[in-house]
């Protein structure tokens, strides 16, 4: 029943508050995600960690096609439920402060993708997944055009025809398993004991690999990224890099792993290489960009280049340091393009050139935002560290080589980092009577919770570990 | 089906609606009844009835549409609707066939009212072209129909579905070449029919001239009827020959969704692109055609709802749209969402269904059809069919980005009760049974 309560939740609220108006909308966006994140909680202080799934729920849908809805939680979607729960309040929070048009319409649509990405999260029955999988898309293509910047129109059409020719060849895939398997089951389990039918694995790993790679992206799957992430809103940007990334990474070891152990052990060194190749490839363009947004863009591939390399390891060390660097880089991430917003907002200045001493005027936000840089640059004692080494360790057992080439995510990601917060923040101030009011109170709020979680998880990531690791073994055998 | 002897033209259209409502219960009450009529002329199953209920719901949301489409046209109301319901009544003939006299009487009977209806707009050009041409090029099906019904009855001695199934039975392995070349022409025949490519030139032509209450039934019961009959043909009749044409469907399904999809990506007008939408469309259906020895009626009938659900909501907004705005292109929709919010919102739910996107009905009908068709060992053409939905997806955003993307026209749209009745119904039974698709899925 809990996974059908956290289901409910957000799809009310996304209904309730289409007939809400103004910042009655917004208030009670805050309300339902804080309701959320408290059942999240209370699912997560019950959940007994065994290895196998809990809350399950299990109805049949129809009897041909057999189609089945199967929902339960293990740790690992109990820690991207934890995520995507905790994100949401604070990326509704950050709109406070802000004028918006038609902000009950933003903020149904922001719910319905929570109701979407929770779905996700929680669904052990292939076709559900593959439906709440597309459920996610629509709310953020309409967030992202409605509300987004230059180009929208451009730039948003391709982000959802790219994403959705990866979810068709998904779809394909799954029609393959559901063809293959005697059953015409697509239940986890069922996937998960006999592994891929009979099907042709090399197949279905490509067509499952494509589909997660755009989303992740992987290079050279990522063109879609840069310009959606500059254009959309900043709420719609947090809930694309914090949480909708996840979903590939996530899916990755949900999906493609178990259901396809042969094709993947197969392919393994190309997805490897791939990953590695994207976190040098962005690295080295985040340090040439000139826009703050577009840096940030390709800072988060060259991140998420890494979980997925790590990932394609194959081993525990690898797993679970997906798992921890994706629970940070999401709250990373999202404060990062806080943070950028708000300089937007208060400068209306969108390049790293041309700002500085930003710190004299606004001391605070200059803090806080040296410490999510902190944790974004993978300093020890900061949530970064903890998934970058683990992950680092794990491409090593690999091959020396490429680790040597995925260390380098640590060294140019201090430097484009670094550079641009000494260029906009410190320094003396270029642009004459610049007016920057300090942290608003919702602000304040978003930073410092995103910060201290930063060094919580840093310094105490246990939890998480304890979390997923009966699962992640699993995985291995 | 007398309905036309009304004298009062403002009855008509309420008298007509209240009759088809009728008629409907009457039709439901038939179910699990399996009777046959006139010398087994005229058979009713189970199939027959479900797709008879699906062809006068259609038939009544668009009556309700005609009652604000024809105000300006008082004087021929009476004409139209009654054309209209004889389009029914050879769409009713199709689904209930037993023979293939009665399926050419169908046929006929639906095309005859509909060449007219093509060229109701007397005083348009466009309109005339559309009529003239429909009928030429229909005229060319139909001889072809009955020459192949004609060639099959030569080999086979009768036009009794099940007598030509038994003679092809029986006779399995010296079945005349006649029986062939008449199943060929029988097929080509029902290609045109149902726009499959390479027969589909008409279509666009005759979409895009018919006024549009016209266009929105020749796409949504038109191409339902000429559907059910095809799969009927196929299913029961073909069913032991059907090696021999399997090829050529494949090869037509495979051009259908190539021509279809790739034609709609360059349309401007709104019609014309249903039009190309409908001629793809009509390739997802042609898998079910390919797998009808499986009996995939379900699938079919699944699919036709969803489609129509989808296509008459469209409709439904762009005919107001179209009226105010004086023209025909997507730029109509132009800001739409700025005026009118809530109609915009609902043709971007109907653009999303025709794409295949969940959670409406249309995507799980997809999902039928391509599991069939893998199921029945057509990888590649599910694999393009799975392609071509993706191009699918450029050409119906368009709409959606016209109407939030680009400033607004100064058209105001008249606000209708019924056009609204029509709306939210479609989008409401739209996205119902793509949650609960249970009790349609399975109707069979």
């Amino acid at each position: 029943m809990l996974s059908l309560t956290l289901l409910s939740i957000p799809l009310i609220a996304a209904i309730l508050l289409l007939f809400s108006r103004g910042n009655l909308s917004r208030n009670l966006a805050l309300v339902f995600t804080l309701v959320q994140l408290v059942f999240t909680v209370y699912a997560y202080t019950v959940f007994k960690n065994e290895g196998s799934a809990a809350f399950e729920f299990l109805a049949n849908w129809s009897v041909k096609p057999v189609l089945n809805i199967h929902f339960a939680m293990d740790g690992m979607s109990l820690v991207m439920l934890m995520l995507t729960n905790l994100l949401l309040p604070l990326i509704v929070l950050s709109g406070y402060n802000r004028e918006m048009e038609r902000p009950h319409v933003f903020y149904s649509l922001m719910l319905f993708m929570q109701f979407a990405l929770n779905g996700v999260f929680i669904s052990f029955d292939g076709f559900i997944y593959y439906i709440f999988w597309e459920l996610a898309l629509i709310p953020i293509y309409f967030i992202a055009f409605n509300w987004g910047g230059e180009n929208r129109a451009k730039v948003t059409l391709k982000f959802f025809i790219y994403t959705l020719a990866g979810s068709l060849l998904m779809l394909f895939a799954f029609l393959f398993l559901y063809n293959g398997s005697p059953a015409h089951s697509l239940d986890w389990s069922s996937l998960t004991n006999n592994p891929a039918c009979s099907c042709n694995q090399t197949w279905l790993f490509w067509l499952f690999f494509i589909a997660f790679a755009i989303k992740i992206p992987i290079i050279p799957f990522h063109t879609w990224q840069p310009d959606t992430y500059a254009t959309a809103p900043t709420q719609g940007t947090m809930l694309l890099s914090g949480i909708m990334l996840k979903m590939g990474t996530y899916s990755l070891l949900r999906w493609l792993i178990p259901v396809v152990p042969a094709g993947v052990a197969e392919w393994q060194y190309v997805a490897i290489t791939l990953s590695v190749i994207g976190i040098v490839y962005a690295s080295v363009i985040a340090i040439m960009q000139k826009d703050l947004k577009r840096l940030l863009a390709y800072s988060s591939i060259a991140h998420v280049g890494l979980i997925s390399a790590g990932i394609f390891t194959l081993n525990l060390s690898g797993f679970q340091g997906s798992m921890v660097q994706m629970f940070a880089h999401g709250l990373n991430v999202v404060g990062l393009f806080y943070c950028a917003d708000i300089i937007l907002n208060r400068t209306k200045h969108h390049e790293i050139e041309g700002l500085g001493g930003i710190r004299l005027i606004a001391p605070k936000f200059a803090t806080w935002f040296m410490i999510v840089i902190l944790g974004s640059v993978a300093l020890p004692l900061t949530n970064g560290f903890v998934g970058e080494f683990m992950l680092l360790f794990s491409v090593y057992q690999y091959n020396t080589w490429l680790a040597v080439f995925a260390g380098l995510t640590i060294i140019l990601g201090a430097v484009y980092m670094l550079r641009m917060y000494q260029k906009m923040v410190l320094g003396t101030a270029i642009k004459e009577n610049m007016v920057f009011p300090d942290l608003y109170w919702n602000e304040k709020i978003v930073l410092v919770t995103i910060g201290i979680l930063i060094f919580v998880m840093g310094i105490f990531p246990r939890p998480i570990m304890e979390l997923t690791e009966p699962v992640l073994k699993n995985l291995i055998k | 089906m007398v309905l036309e002897i009304f004298n009062v033209r403002k009855l008509i259209v309420p008298a007509l609606v209240l009759g088809l409502a009728l008629i409907f219960g009457l039709n439901l009450n038939d179910w699990n009844s399996n009777q046959s009529f006139f010398n087994n002329m005229v058979r009713i199953d189970n199939f027959s009835v479900a797709f008879s209920g699906l062809a006068i719901f259609v038939t009544l949301l668009i009556f309700i549409l005609a009652t604000d489409y024809y105000t300006d046209d008082q004087n021929h109301i009476s004409d139209y609707m009654a054309i209209l319901t004889f389009i029914l009544v050879g769409a009713l003939m199709m689904f209930n066939y037993a023979n293939l006299t009665m399926l050419f009487l169908g046929i006929e009977t639906l095309s005859i009212a509909l060449y007219v209806m093509a060229g109701s707009k007397r005083f348009d050009i466009r309109s005339n072209e559309a009529g003239f041409k429909y009928f030429l090029m229909g005229s060319f099906a139909s001889g072809f129909l009955l020459f192949g019904i004609a060639l099959i009855y030569g080999a086979s001695g009768s036009f009794d579905l099940s007598k030509i199934a038994d003679y092809t039975i029986q006779h399995q392995q010296n079945i005349s070449p006649l029986f062939y070349t008449g199943m060929f022409l029988v097929v080509f025949a029902m290609l045109f029919k149902v726009s499959a490519a390479p027969f589909h030139f008409w279509a666009p032509d005759v979409y895009h001239g018919s006024p549009a209450l016209v266009t929105a039934y020749m796409s949504t019961l038109v191409k339902i009827a000429a559907f059910a009959a095809f799969y009927k043909l196929m299913s029961t009749t073909f069913f032991y020959a059907f090696e021999k044409v399997a090829p050529v469907l494949a090869i037509s399904a495979i051009i259908t969704l190539a021509v279809g999809n790739l034609m709609a990506l360059a349309q401007t007008n709104f019609k014309r692109l249903l039009a190309y939408s409908g001629i793809s469309h009509a390739g997802y259906l042609m898998l079910i055609i390919l797998t009808a020895k499986n009996q995939t009626a379900g699938a079919l009938f699944y699919y036709s709802l969803a489609y129509a659900l989808s296509t008459l909501a469209a409709f439904a907004v762009a005919i107001p749209v179209f009226k105010a705005a004086k023209s025909e292109d997507i730029s109509a929709f132009n800001g739409l969402a700025k005026k009118n919010p809530i109609h915009a919102a609902a043709l971007s739910m109907a653009m999303i269904g025709l794409a295949g996107i969940p959670p409406f009905a249309g995507f799980l009908g997809k999902y039928y059809i391509f599991t069939e068709a893998l199921q029945s060992d057509y990888f590649y053409t599910t694999l393009i069919a799975i392609f071509a939905s993706m191009i699918g997806v450029y050409y119906y955003f368009k709409v959606i980005i016209a109407m939030y993307g680009q400033p607004a026209n100064e058209a105001k749209m008249e606000q209708s009760f019924n056009y609204n009745l029509v709306l939210g119904v479609c989008i409401v039974l739209s996205i119902l049974f793509g949650i609960l698709p249970g009790p349609i899925l399975n109707i069979f």
